[in-house]
């Protein structure tokens, strides 16, 4: 079933990682359900507040435009590393996707610097059903946008080591699809709860 | 918290105290065995290290066997407490755990692993190809649910098992109630398996689409093989769910948090509606691949194809996309109101609509057929009219209003204990049978296999026909024991009589095994029912890369086109080709092992040992991410040699 | 070749069929309804069983027929089974018989939906009883007659009861088969359920969700008697029964089995079960309140 075909990028080329790539997509279609059924819960309880701490009481838009800033220019920048990989550039590649990880550090940064905030004035995990599932459901994006950096450095050293191959073609093609992924679903985590929460 | 051993082993309990003792005898005489055989080696090369899906299936079925004995002897221990009123045989808190651990084995840690394992041995050879899409991926599926296995199966003899009932509802199921690592086992252990029940969804999706031989449309494709696509199409949107019910479980259980605590705002309803948006679609991702296995048997041995092949596919699909269309049904009695009820009780009655159609369609297959009532057949002729009854006391249960009356009475155990062991159990062991010669060059004996099957229908009647009575008398599910003035005694002893007769079945289906590894008849021929799918295109033993000549397919039921135009596989000297096939790895045994680690320490709350875990999964990832691995290729000579083993002979060529 | 006898299959399960009837014959639980709700319920029953029965019966004999007519025999070795794909105005058929059915069961099921949530008598004022499930017990409270019990429920017959009902730990499912179908006591929000005997008598309730080690006690009686015995009932209790206390409450609420108990006054002048969730929110659980 070794059907290379030499028309196709170089990540499609071969049959194999064709087959890599579709299982992905199909992933992401599971993640689509993880997410739904977390942001269906925090719709549920969001507020359940237990007389204590409510969205919008908590949450701050200029810190929240800044991480969405970040997030969405993290997958511009994501997009213009795979612009480059398709013009076999390793170098500019490389470049490109760490100023991507940069940024998504910075958006994490932030994150964790929200969560403490919170932690620090009382509002914890423990506090009621809508802060626990505000914690988990951003903490869940936050936790797959920290895998995510760990997971592309390791590519980015693979891509060093070993050029642009159909191999890591492949790997960065599909690191690529997750962070974009991550994006859509802080979209969504921008106005289901940020926005939601702050006029609401 | 100060380290208890006698919270930490379970101890009280003399049974218990037994089954320990035992497990220690029984690990001992393996790694004994095993030393003196000198078959350690063996076991890692051959089994530990394993991609090959033909194996990652029968280590599968191996465990389900092992499962079905477990939740199997838990039923009996039920039955017998229950025989007769005021019994104390077993106390209430035994019980609760019992009942537990008997639910969730048999649906997660039976059926689903045997239907996977004949899953993983068929679907690739079905469809004409080497191996599955994702083969490393595949054996970490394997070794996930091993370990999930392990975990929760420990919990009886360490720390105590998880007594909420396999529905696990809220609040009860929370420390608020029942504290301790109990139901921890559920969240972590069903997590882990969870995991590689998606991975596996996601790899038989790609397979099929992916690696069908050449010529072999979707429409060409077998109805089992069709199956599974449906079946993995509701894993991908289903477990999910599961997923974050158990994690949130896990929070509020380990870190406090509050989604279905009864204070602070929690929602105990939350945690029902999520359990069953992946509970009621799970059932149907037991049933659909039983219902391809009923579609290859019927149509083989009514020497038939099967009647309606279009309407079989698209019955399927349309039943895995209704199937999320029902799951309040479990709790009509939840006070949603009379609109909601109302949806769901039509909603749950149109799912009968797609499986009437399929009924239908078998019986228009066996219609004008030449059926021979081999023991696959017996298993697959008396699932028809074992699930219509099933079926129809499931459209009786969908009228709500009704269900006020039935709901979590015995009514509702006979229900789904008649149309899950009628559908997925039936389906099994005529999958067992019929597959058996692929997988192990024997064919299981027929006499022995006719008893086990009269035997277990005869007793599965038996035992369930009474519980319905039961459930209008007002005996509910889940009670430890009852007063002998009720009247419900009777019907009880006779239920208990017939549990022991499918005990006795099993034990004679156990027996049937050793004894056909022993003496029964050898098939050589790679095809002894006459088969019409490509599976029984390949020679027994299959060679570990299936095919060495793939087939040009040119429709539905290509082996018996084949067979009837004197096509074959054979393939000749000139025709020869390095075959690349995927290396044996220890890594998704490691890494599993590692979540075995991060498991156990997430249930005893020793988050040292959850981190420890957690890292070595991480470094196991990474490791394999790093790796170049190409696979290997299988030399000309090689496969000539398996190939031309009896040149000039009808024994072990490929046909 | 033996001949295989599968047509005994089916009739295998009549001796069986016939034990379970006679077993079922004794008429009691749900076949024995005494007030409306079981009634209407009983009806459907009734009427849903027999329709699937037939269509249950209809299956075997076509079953039956296609297994023992097209059996292999003796003799056949040469039929060649024809090569059937399908048949559109069969899978036609076969597709409307099933949409049939389901919108025969429809109709009536919706209208029984409907019917229950209502009171079985409108011109009769009912009597609002408080049921609150703890483990593991029931306590139910009446605030307009300053009447609490435990593990038994007194009502008049021919009246509407209108349960009001909530738990004080996990959840439970209030189940008195003879007078009508079930429905969950949950904490934190208020279910309703309306229920009336049409005659007076005992009737066995019990909890139908699993709730804990002590569930399978979780038992309870009501006991119907005629309006005249009710009001003595209430008199009597009035006059002799003690005043409940809220240690006296803090006691019974400890999990544990108690007998039956009778006080004047109720908890629900300390607390009510149902609305302790506090979150704030508009969403406050008062589910199912129409008033």
């Amino acid at each position: 079933m070794e059907q290379t075909n030499k028309e196709l990028p170089l990540e499609y080329q071969t049959h194999q990682d064709r087959m890599t790539i579709l299982a992905f997509w199909i992933f992401l279609g599971a993640e689509i359900a993880l997410f739904s059924t977390l942001f269906a819960t925090y719709l549920v309880l969001e507020h359940r507040t237990a007389g204590m701490f409510s969205a919008k009481q908590l949450f701050e838009a200029p810190k929240v435009m800044m991480m969405t800033f970040l997030l969405l220019t993290s997958s511009f920048t994501c997009g213009v590393a795979i612009w480059y990989m398709r013009r076999n550039n390793a170098k500019q590649l490389i470049g490109w996707m760490l100023v991507t990880l940069l940024l998504g550090a910075g958006f994490l940064y932030m994150e964790i610097a929200e969560f403490t905030h919170y932690v620090h004035e009382g509002a914890t995990i423990q506090t009621s059903a809508f802060l626990s599932s505000f914690f988990v459901l951003t903490g869940t994006h936050g936790a797959h946008v920290t895998l995510g950096i760990c997971w592309a450095l390791s590519i980015l050293y693979q891509v060093m080591k070993n050029g642009i191959t159909t191999t890591t073609a492949r790997k960065v093609f599909i690191i690529g699809l997750y962070w974009h992924f991550l994006d859509v679903v802080w979209i969504f985590l921008f106005t289901l709860v940020y926005v939601k929460g702050m006029v609401g | 918290m100060k380290f208890q051993w006698d919270t930490f082993f379970v101890t009280g309990e003399p049974m218990i105290l037994g089954a320990q003792i035992s497990l220690l005898f029984g690990a001992i005489a393996m790694v004994v065995g095993l030393t003196y055989f000198k078959k350690w080696k063996w076991l890692w090369t051959e089994w530990i290290t394993t991609v090959d899906h033909k194996k990652i299936g029968t280590m599968y079925i191996l465990c389900a066997v092992l499962m079905l004995f477990r939740g199997g002897v838990d039923a009996l221990l039920m039955r017998i407490q229950l025989t007769l009123p005021n019994l104390h045989f077993l106390d209430e808190h035994h019980y609760d755990e019992i009942f537990t651990t008997h639910g969730t084995i048999m649906i997660l840690f039976m059926a689903m692993p045997f239907l996977m394992g004949l899953i993983n041995l068929v679907v690739p050879l079905q469809i004409g190809a080497r191996d599955v899409a994702f083969p490393y991926l595949n054996a970490i599926s394997f070794w996930l649910f091993f370990i999930g296995m392990g975990l929760f199966n420990i919990s009886f003899i360490i720390g105590g098992s998880p007594d909420a009932g396999w529905t696990m509802y809220f609040p009860l199921a929370g420390t608020e109630f029942t504290p301790g690592p109990g139901q921890n086992y559920y969240a972590i252990a069903l997590q882990i398996a969870g995991i590689g029940t998606l991975a596996t969804g996601i790899n038989f999706l790609v397979t099929i689409f992916k690696m069908r031989a050449p010529g072999m449309k979707l429409m060409d494709i077998p109805m089992f093989s069709w199956s599974v696509i449906a079946m993995s199409l509701i894993i991908v949107a289903a477990f999910p769910v599961l997923t974050i019910a158990l994690a949130l479980m896990t929070f509020d259980r380990l870190f406090g948090a509050h989604f279905f605590t009864m204070a602070s705002g929690g929602m105990p309803m939350l945690w029902s509606n999520l359990f069953w948006i992946w509970g009621h679609p799970e059932v149907y991702i037991v049933v659909l691949p039983a219902f391809g296995i009923f579609s290859e048997i019927i149509s083989t041995f009514s020497r038939k194809r099967l009647f309606g092949y279009g309407s079989m596919v698209l019955s399927m699909l349309a039943i895995a996309l209704m199937s999320y269309l029902t799951w309040a049904h479990h709790f009509f009695t939840m006070g949603a109101g009379p609109a909601v009820n109302s949806f769901f009780s039509i909603s749950t009655m149109a799912i009968s609509i797609p499986t009437g159609i399929k009924i239908f369609n078998w019986l228009a297959t066996m219609y004008k057929g030449k059926i021979s009532f081999t023991t696959p057949m017996l298993w697959a002729v008396g699932f028809i009219p074992n699930f219509i009854v099933g079926g129809a006391t499931g459209v009786l249960l969908a009228m709500a209003s009704a269900d006020y009356q039935y709901h979590n009475s015995y009514y509702l155990v006979a229900h789904f204990h008649h149309v899950l062991i009628a559908g997925v159990v039936f389906a099994c062991f005529g999958g067992l049978h019929f597959w058996y010669p692929k997988m192990f060059g024997h064919i299981l004996n027929e006499t022995l296999g006719k008893w086990t099957f009269w035997i277990f229908v005869i007793g599965f009647n038996i035992c369930f026909y009474p519980m319905y009575f039961l459930g209008l008398k007002g005996m509910t599910r889940r009670m430890v024991t009852y007063q002998a003035d009720l009247g419900w005694t009777g019907l009880n002893e006779v239920a208990t009589v017939g549990a022991f007769l499918m005990g006795v079945a099993f034990l004679i289906l156990c027996y049937n095994i050793y004894y056909s590894a022993r003496k029964g008849e050898r098939d050589t021929t790679g095809d002894p029912w006459d088969g019409r799918t490509l599976e029984w295109a390949t020679s027994t033993p299959v060679p570990h890369y299936n095919f060495a000549k793939l087939p040009n397919v040119q429709g539905v039921d290509e082996w018996a086109r084949m067979k009837k135009n004197g096509e074959n596989l054979k393939i000749t000297e000139e025709e020869v080709k390095e075959i690349h096939m995927p290396n044996n790895t220890g890594k998704a045994f490691i890494i599993s092992c590692f979540f075995f680690v991060a498991g156990f320490g997430l249930v005893f709350e020793w988050y040292w040992m959850a981190i420890l875990g957690g890292i070595g999964i991480a470094c196991g990832l990474l490791l394999r991410s790093l790796e170049k691995d190409e696979g290997y290729h299988v030399s000309v000579e090689e496969i000539k040699r398996t190939e031309g083993l009896s040149r000039g002979d009808e024994h072990g060529t490929n046909k | 070749m033996k001949k295989k006898r599968k047509w005994w299959k089916p009739l295998s399960l009549l001796p069986i069929s016939a034990l379970m009837l006679l077993a079922g014959c004794e008429k009691d639980g749900v076949l024995n309804p005494k007030g409306p709700a079981a009634q209407n319920q009983y009806d459907l029953i009734v009427w849903s069983t027999t329709l699937m029965a037939i269509f249950i019966l209809v299956m075997f004999i076509i079953f039956t027929v296609i297994v023992v007519k097209y059996r292999e025999k003796p003799g056949m070795e040469n039929y060649e089974p024809p090569d059937h794909h399908g048949n559109k105005w069969l899978e036609i058929l076969w597709t409307l018989i099933p949409v049939i059915i389901v919108i025969v069961l429809t109709v009536p099921t919706v209208k029984s939906v409907y019917k229950l949530e209502e009171p079985a008598k409108k011109d009769v004022k009912p009597i609002v009883v408080h049921v609150t499930s703890a483990n593991w017990k029931w306590i139910f409270s009446y605030p307009e007659l300053g009447i609490e019990t435990v593990n038994y429920l007194a009502i008049p017959e021919d009246t509407p009861i209108q349960l009001k009902m909530t738990s004080a730990g996990p959840m439970n499912s209030f189940w008195v088969p003879e007078l009508g179908g079930q429905k969950y006591t949950m904490s934190g929000m208020n279910t309703q359920l309306y229920l009336q005997a049409d005659q007076p008598g005992d009737y066995l309730g019990r909890s139908a969700n699993f709730s804990g080690v002590g569930f399978t006690d979780m038992t309870f009686s009501v006991e119907a008697k005629t309006q005249a015995k009710f009001d003595e009932w209430v008199k009597k209790v009035n006059e002799h029964e003690k005043p409940l206390t809220k240690k006296q409450y803090d006691i019974i609420l400890k999990p544990g089995h108690v007998g039956r108990m009778t006080f004047t006054g109720t908890h629900l002048q300390w607390v009510d079960h149902a609305k302790q969730n506090a979150h704030s929110s508009h969403m406050d659980m008062n589910m199912e309140e129409h008033e």
